[in-house]
């Protein structure tokens, strides 16, 4: 029954990302002009020059005379079939080196935010529904509101402030400057731990304070719920009884929002990655864009949806395993 | 069926023995007081009421919606919501831990302590009213009665799940080694309440509240389990606490009645005397108003009278003709799978002017589903709908365009079950009684004219006007849809249960009034409702429904008092009268249909 329904799901998969593919593609096609257009533009702008041979050469060498269905494709089953994702015009390098770096520490950054910003909203989320209206509710949800309004690159700005006056460490990017360059070593994770505080905060305090009312709000609805008495009246005891039905059953929206918390982190750190200088996507996808950098724009929105798609696999599998309804529905 | 589990259990009972012997006190009730501290005030939901519950007798509490009889029953296990407070009384139960003369005062106890969670689940189990929500959706059954055992005894793993799997027989539960790991969305309603009482019985309490527990379910289920509850009560004596509204219920099961009214109980004694010679006006009002509804209106009878020389020569208002509804669903990889459901399946009725027609069935009789067909809310599968317009002009409804439609809508109205659903709590009483006036371009002072006018037709006053549906009771809001649907003077109601969420002196009002209405305004009524009593008041012929199919129709008291139908037998016999001496769901007729179920809900694996 379970095997099926995975197996359904990622058959559906497929037709998911190939349409993905295509509207990314069609994306970075958008503005008018190519790459090379945006580059002469660029280089005239500085007082340079550059022959029209040249850029008929340029444009071959990069297969930017072909119809767009003939680029797309060379795209594509590039990365479908030797994982090629192309040049990058911009960095001259294959996108691939550029992409796998960046992706793994947008992911890792993704990753410890969701923890904590699971890890922290679960409790007072049902701390805030059990003491409705108590103190502590309503201290928890004017922080909450207060991580919410605050935009995340002047958050940004304030915690580099007093990680630099106040713990005198280098601050900007996820390495000190002794490592950046240098391969990982356990001096390097400890390095990346110690900078990695600040855009985990950064990146999870708007989430957080989402995810509280999310928490809060289910949980006040299901507390009223008859079986909630029917289990009081079995006499199961209060503690045992809240985390065994209420709590349970408010999990489950709690738990689709990983679907669409995973893309909202690993695209909404991008301000913040630029604030803070991470080595991350978003200031290079920013960059890829402006610069027309097809291939390498392209391949980051594909890379990001395909990590939307997996997070809302995950969690409807969380679902299907939390709810027997879903299960068998 | 009857094996006997108590005894098999008592002898060598693996959960536990009970001091008390039968007739002994239970549990009495002194001068119980439970309030709410609300920023109003304080709302006295419990004042000062007193009883005493024998082993193996049954006490009804009944009484009307807020009548605190839901909270006397809470206060009892001191589970009764915030800012509910017991304040004043005791509550003694007697036979403690199966020590004959151990007694504990409940109401002394610490709402969320050890001593109360001891005797919650144990001592004094509980059942509530609805099936579906009272059970956990993501536990399965058997999880949900083991957590009861759990707690209570040292059984281990096995021996629980040996007990459960014998308690879910007892309560004919089929195949109840496979059941017991199945989810409450996959029993059916019947089958839950079942289970329900299983977890109740788990671990032979010594005292059992029921909590409206029929209320959600169609009478036929109704009557198995007041049956079940009897039995079981025979076998394991335990004392019964039954809540209900329903005079009927009380009369079939109580020894004693307990009747409240606004937190005060307003008499109590044997149910022979309560019945026959009440004392309190309350409760003759109560009785009054259902033995009223057991035999049709006055009006009825009069105007039946009238008709009764001569055919009836008033033209036919409406025509059905082979009407079906078909529902499809799909599943299975990529939808390949379908299965088609007839929830209605070729009705046929016709209507004559001034006429009611009452349409009667249980859930997923495909009543409602026909009553929206008719209007084309539900668009229907087949048939044809005719209706005989005040001109004289034949209209087939089935054929109507959208304008054509909404002009028929001010000939035909539908009223709904649910009046704090119908109305739009963002409305004033003048927008939502004026609303139908407002598509068919009246002006504002023309449409507050009628909408007052309307008002106190339907008993209520016009300086209402400006009010929201908030600051009325569920009669008085039933009353604005009825307004409502007045407006622009219709020919032809559809009533969907206009009356099944209505208290029952209420309900016996309303109805009056649409009778009255009736009269004066020469309207023809369709009533889809379940409740037969209601349908036999109000109506002059009646349409019985089952399975998608009408299987009788005729004169309601034909029909109502000598069905020919095996099911329509059936369906009669499991209503209990409010008569104690009439007891007889016991004896019921019970209707297995010919054909395979159909597929609305899993009656088992």
């Amino acid at each position: 029954m379970l095997a099926r329904y995975i197996l359904k799901r990622l058959l559906y998969m497929v037709p998911t990302l190939i349409a993905i593919s295509v509207v990314a593609f069609a994306i970075v096609q958008l503005p008018p002009g190519d790459f090379l257009d945006t580059y002469i533009a660029t280089l005239e702008a500085e007082g340079g020059d550059i022959g029209s041979e040249e850029v008929e050469a340029l444009r071959r060498r990069y297969a930017l005379d072909q119809p767009i269905l003939v680029q797309y494709w060379n795209w594509i089953s590039g990365i479908v079939f030797r994982g090629d994702f192309g040049w990058s015009f911009q960095y001259q390098r294959p996108v691939a080196d550029i992409l796998w770096g960046r992706v793994g520490l947008t992911f890792v950054i993704s990753l410890a935010s969701m923890i904590l910003v699971y890890v922290v909203a679960f409790p007072i989320g049902v701390y805030s529904a059990i003491r409705k209206y108590s103190l502590g509710d309503y201290v928890f949800t004017f922080f909450g509101f207060l991580g919410l309004a605050i935009p995340n690159f002047m958050l940004a700005l304030v915690l580099m402030y007093v990680a630099l006056t106040v713990f005198g460490q280098s601050v900007g990017g996820l390495f000190s400057p002794e490592y950046a360059d240098a391969p990982w070593s356990w001096g390097k994770l400890v390095d990346l731990l110690a900078h990695l505080w600040i855009p985990v905060i950064i990146i999870g305090t708007a989430s957080t304070a989402g995810l509280i009312r999310v928490m809060r709000a289910n949980l006040l609805d299901e507390l009223n719920k008859p079986y909630v008495e029917t289990a009081r009246a079995k006499g199961v005891g209060e503690r045992t009884l809240l985390l065994r039905y209420p709590v349970r059953l408010a999990l489950n929206p709690f738990i689709s929002q990983v679907g669409w918390e995973l893309p909202a982190l690993v695209s909404g750190a991008a301000i913040t990655s630029i604030v803070l200088n991470l080595p991350t996507t978003g200031p290079v996808l920013l960059i890829a864009l402006r610069s027309q950098d097809m291939y390498l724009a392209g391949s980051f929105i594909m890379i990001l949806s395909v990590l939307t798609v997996i997070g809302t696999l995950l969690s409807d599998l969380l679902l299907v395993w939390l709810d027997p309804r879903i299960r068998y529905g | 069926m009857n094996r006997p589990l108590a005894n098999s259990m008592s002898g060598g009972d693996p959960v536990r023995s009970v001091g008390l012997a039968r007739g002994d006190v239970a549990l009495e009730v002194r001068h119980l007081k439970t309030h709410f501290a609300l920023r109003t005030g304080v709302l006295k939901a419990v004042d000062d009421v007193s009883f005493t519950l024998r082993r193996g007798d049954t006490l009804c509490v009944v009484g009307e919606s807020g009548s605190g009889k839901s909270v006397t029953a809470r206060s009892i296990l001191q589970i009764v919501a915030a800012p509910g407070k017991i304040v004043g009384g005791e509550i003694l139960l007697h036979g403690v831990g199966g020590d004959p003369d151990r007694v504990v005062d409940l109401a002394t106890l610490d709402p969320r302590g050890k001593e109360i969670r001891a005797i919650r689940g144990r001592e004094i189990a509980m059942i509530f009213q609805e099936p579906m929500s009272s059970l956990s959706p993501v536990h399965t059954i058997g999880r949900q009665i083991d957590e009861s055992l759990r707690i209570h005894t040292d059984l281990d793993k096995r021996a629980r799940r040996k007990r459960i799997i014998e308690l879910l027989k007892r309560v004919e539960i089929p195949d109840a080694e496979h059941t017991i790991d199945r989810y409450p969305f996959e029993y059916s309603g019947g089958m839950r309440q079942r289970a329900m009482i299983a977890m109740a019985l788990a671990c032979n309490p010594v005292v059992l509240i029921a909590d409206e527990p029929t209320t959600a379910l169609d009478v036929t289920t109704q009557a198995e389990i007041l049956d079940l509850i009897g039995e079981l009560q025979d076998e394991f004596g335990m004392a019964v606490m039954f809540i209900t509204h329903d005079m009927g219920v009380v009369a079939e099961i109580a020894d004693r009645v307990c009747v409240m009214n606004l937190g005060e109980m307003v008499e109590a004694g044997p149910v022979e005397d309560v019945f026959h010679a009440p004392q309190h006006p309350y409760s003759r009002m109560l009785i009054g108003s259902a033995v009223k509804l057991e035999k049709p209106a006055p009006a009825k009878i009069a105007a039946r009278a009238r008709h009764a020389d001569g055919p009836d020569d008033r033209a036919q208002i409406l025509t059905v003709e082979g009407l079906g509804k078909e529902f499809t669903s799909h599943k299975g990889f990529f939808r390949s799978k379908s299965r088609t459901i007839k929830a209605v399946d070729n009705a046929s009725l016709s209507l004559r002017e001034g006429e009611t027609l009452g349409i009667v069935g249980e859930s997923g009789s495909g009543k409602t589903t026909l009553g929206r067909c008719l209007l084309r809310m539900i668009e229907p599968s087949s048939g044809t709908v005719s209706y005989r317009a005040g001109d004289g002009a034949d209209i087939d409804i089935t054929a109507l365009d959208k304008r054509g439609l909404r002009r028929l809508y001010r000939d035909i109205r539908m009223i709904f079950q649910d009046p704090f659903g119908s109305l739009n709590p963002r409305m004033t009483v003048a927008d939502l009684i004026g609303e139908p006036l407002k598509m068919m371009g009246w002006k504002q002072r023309r449409i507050r004219d009628r909408a007052a006018d309307l008002l106190e037709r339907v008993g209520l006053s016009a300086d209402h006007l400006e009010r929201y549906p908030h600051a009325f009771s569920g009669g008085q809001r039933q009353r604005i849809c009825i307004a409502r649907a007045l407006a622009p003077e219709p020919r032809l109601i559809i009533a969907d249960e206009a009356t099944s969420a209505l208290d029952v002196s209420i309900r016996a009002q309303v109805l009056d009034l649409l009778l009255d209405l009736q009269s004066q305004m020469s309207l023809s009524f369709i009533f889809v409702s379940h409740d037969i009593s209601v349908v036999r008041y109000f109506c002059d012929r009646v349409a019985v429904m089952h399975r998608g199919r009408i299987v009788e129709t005729g004169v309601a008291t034909q029909v109502c008092d000598h069905p020919e139908h095996p099911y329509t037998k059936a369906l009669l016999s499991a209503v209990p009268r409010p008569d104690p001496r009439d007891r007889r769901i016991h004896q019921r007729h019970r209707y297995v249909a010919e054909d395979h179920p159909t597929a609305s809900t899993m009656e088992g694996p």
